[in-house]
C-alpha cells in the first residue's frame, strides 16, 4: 500500500513537472508570436511549421555554448544562483490541485501531488525563498551592475510580497481554509472568488506581475540602464536557467491565479458532466478548463509587456508601499465589515 | 534505525554543522547564506513534530524576510577581513558567559518541562491544523497574543518613524 502510494505520486509529480517544463518552453514560442502579433511583424517561423521548434533549437544552443565564469572569488554560489531560482520555480506546483480525482480500476487518484492543510502558506513560503537564486546570482557575479540589479530585484520582489500577502487575507477571511484544494471546491459552478473579492484579485495579479519580474515591473533588466540585469555576467545554460525560472513562474502565477479567484478545475455543469458522462471525463474536462484558464493568463501576462512601458523606479515603490498595501488592508476592513453585516445591524437595533 | 530517526540524525548534523559555519567563516555572507541553510533545517525538525504551520511560517519569517535583510545590510557594507573591529578580551569574556548561563538557564527548561504528549493524543484533536492552533491562540492565549502584536505595531510604527526624512530647515 505505501509503496503503492509512492509510485503514484512519483508518476505524478514527473507529470506535472514535465508539463511545467513544457508549458515554460513554450511559452518563450508564445511569446514571441504574440509580440510579433502585437506588433505586426511574422514571428519566430524557420525551425519547423509555425517555428514550432524554435524552444528546442534555443535550448540547443543554451547548451552548446561557451560557459564562462568571472573572476570572482564565489564560484559556488554563482553556479547555486540559476539552480535556485529554477527549483523555487519549479517546487509550487506541488501543492496545486490540477483537478478533482480520477477512478482507475475502482482505485482513486487525487489530481494533485499534496493536499497539505497550510497550501497557501507553502506557496508564500517558496515565493519568498526566490529571491535567493536573485540576490546570490547578482551577489556572486563580482560585477556592480549586477548587484545593483539584483537589489533593485529583491527589493521589489520584498514590497509586492506584502501586499500580496494582504490581498489573500480577505479571501482567506471568506473561505476559512488554507488548502488550495478546499479554496477549488468552494468555488463549485460559477462562484469564481473574483465575483467576490474584484480589489483583492486586482491587487493579486498587480502583485503577481512583480513577483515574476514582467513588464510593467521588470526593471532588474532594464537593459538601457543596467545591461542585463543580475545576469548580465551569466551565460549558456546558467543564463537559461534564470529566463526559464521567469517562464516558469509565470506558468506557476497564471495556475495559482486561476485556482485562487477563478475557479480552478470547475466549471459550469460540471455536476452534471460527471453525473452522464462518468467520474473520469468530467474531472478531466476540469483540468482541461483549468488549463485553458492558464493559458489565458499567461496571455494575458504577454498582452501587458507589450502593452504598458516599464515603471520608473520611485514609481514602483510608491505604488507598492502607497497604493496597494493601503488599498489590500482597506478590502480586508470592507470584507470583514461585509462578513459581520448581520451582527452588525443586529447590535445597531435595526 | 527507523525513518524518522534517520532523517533527525542527518537533520541535526546540518543544523549544527551549519551553526557552526555560521560562526567560523571568515566571510560575512557565507556566515550570512549559513544561518539561512540552519534556518531551513529547523523548519525540517518543525516537520518532523508534523508542526506544519511553524515550520512554514518559519521559513517565510527567517529565511525569507529576516535573512533577507541581513543579506541586503551584509552586501551593501562590503565587509572585508581589514575592516573587522579589534574586539577587547573583556567583549569577548562577557561573551563566553552569557552563553554558559544562557545554555544553563535552557538546560534548566528543558528538564523541568514536563511533556504532555499523553494527554494531547488522548483527545484525539489535530493540534497540528491551523484551526486548533487559531482557536487556542485566541482563546487560551488571547492577552499575550494581543501584546505581541502590540509591540510588533510599535515597532513598525518606529521604523516608518525613522525612515522618515528629517525635516531641513529652510534658510
Amino acid at each position: 500500500m505505501e509503496s503503492a502510494i509512492i509510485i503514484e505520486k512519483s508518476i505524478f509529480i514527473f507529470t506535472i513537472f514535465a508539463i511545467t517544463m513544457l508549458a515554460a518552453m513554450y511559452s518563450t514560442w508564445a511569446e514571441r508570436k504574440v509580440a510579433a502579433w502585437l506588433q505586426d511583424r511574422i514571428g519566430p517561423n524557420r525551425a519547423g511549421p509555425l517555428g514550432l521548434l524554435q524552444p528546442l533549437a534555443d535550448g540547443m544552443k543554451l547548451f552548446s555554448k561557451e560557459e564562462f565564469l568571472p573572476n570572482t572569488p564565489n564560484k559556488f554560489l554563482f553556479v547555486v544562483g540559476p539552480a535556485i531560482s529554477m527549483s523555487v520555480a519549479l517546487m509550487t506546483s506541488a501543492v496545486i490541485p490540477w483537478g478533482d480525482k480520477l477512478v482507475i480500476g475502482g482505485h482513486e487518484v487525487i489530481l494533485q501531488a499534496t493536499d497539505i492543510d497550510v497550501s497557501i502558506l507553502y506557496v508564500f513560503g517558496v515565493l519568498s525563498v526566490g529571491v535567493y537564486g536573485i540576490m546570490i546570482g547578482g551577489w556572486a557575479s563580482n560585477n556592480k551592475f549586477s548587484l545593483m540589479s539584483a537589489m533593485r530585484a529583491s527589493s521589489q520582489m520584498i514590497s509586492y510580497e506584502v501586499a500580496m500577502g494582504l490581498s489573500l487575507i480577505a479571501l482567506l477571511m471568506m473561505s476559512g481554509t488554507l488548502s488550495l484544494k478546499e479554496i477549488s471546491e468552494q468555488q463549485a459552478g460559477m462562484n469564481w472568488n473574483v465575483f467576490y473579492q474584484p480589489l483583492g484579485f486586482i491587487i493579486f495579479l498587480v502583485c503577481s506581475f512583480a513577483e515574476t519580474n514582467r513588464t510593467p515591473f521588470d526593471l532588474a533588466e532594464c537593459e538601457a540602464e543596467l545591461i542585463g540585469g543580475y545576469h548580465t555576467e551569466y551565460s549558456s545554460m546558467r543564463m537559461g536557467f534564470y529566463l526559464f525560472a521567469e517562464y516558469a513562474s509565470m506558468f506557476i502565477s497564471s495556475t495559482i491565479l486561476s485556482v485562487l479567484y477563478f475557479g480552478g478545475y470547475n466549471y459550469p455543469g460540471m455536476g452534471w458532466a460527471i453525473e452522464h458522462w462518468g467520474v473520469n471525463a468530467g474531472n478531466l474536462i476540469g483540468v482541461a478548463v483549468l488549463f485553458i484558464k492558464i493559458c489565458a493568463f499567461i496571455f494575458f501576462f504577454m498582452w501587458v509587456r507589450w502593452t504598458i512601458p516599464r515603471f520608473r523606479y520611485d514609481q514602483l515603490m510608491r505604488l507598492g508601499w502607497q497604493g496597494l498595501i493601503p488599498l489590500a488592508i482597506a478590502n480586508i476592513v470592507i470584507t470583514g465589515l461585509v462578513m459581520v453585516r448581520h451582527e452588525l445591524a443586529a447590535a445597531l437595533g435595526f | 534505525m527507523s525513518t524518522v530517526l534517520l532523517i533527525f540524525c542527518i537533520l541535526s548534523a546540518i543544523t549544527l554543522s551549519t551553526a557552526f559555519l555560521t560562526i567560523f567563516s571568515k566571510q560575512p555572507i557565507h556566515s550570512a547564506i549559513y544561518l539561512v541553510l540552519c534556518f531551513f533545517s529547523v523548519a525540517g525538525h518543525y516537520l518532523l513534530f508534523n508542526a506544519q504551520f511553524l515550520a512554514v511560517v518559519h521559513i517565510i519569517v527567517y529565511s525569507g524576510a529576516i535573512m533577507i535583510l541581513f543579506l541586503f545590510t551584509v552586501m551593501l557594507m562590503n565587509l572585508n577581513k581589514e575592516d573587522e573591529v579589534h574586539k577587547p578580551r573583556v567583549t569577548r569574556l562577557a561573551a563566553g558567559i552569557i552563553f554558559i548561563l544562557t545554555s544553563l538557564v535552557l538546560l534548566a527548561i528543558f528538564i523541568q518541562t514536563k511533556p504532555i504528549v499523553g494527554p494531547y493524543d488522548d483527545t484525539g484533536v489535530d493540534y497540528q491544523s491551523i484551526k486548533v492552533l487559531g482557536q487556542v491562540l485566541l482563546n487560551e492565549y488571547m492577552v499575550p497574543f494581543e501584546f505581541a502584536s502590540i509591540l510588533l505595531l510599535v515597532a513598525m510604527i518606529g521604523a516608518v518613524l525613522l525612515s522618515k526624512r528629517e525635516k531641513t530647515e529652510k534658510n
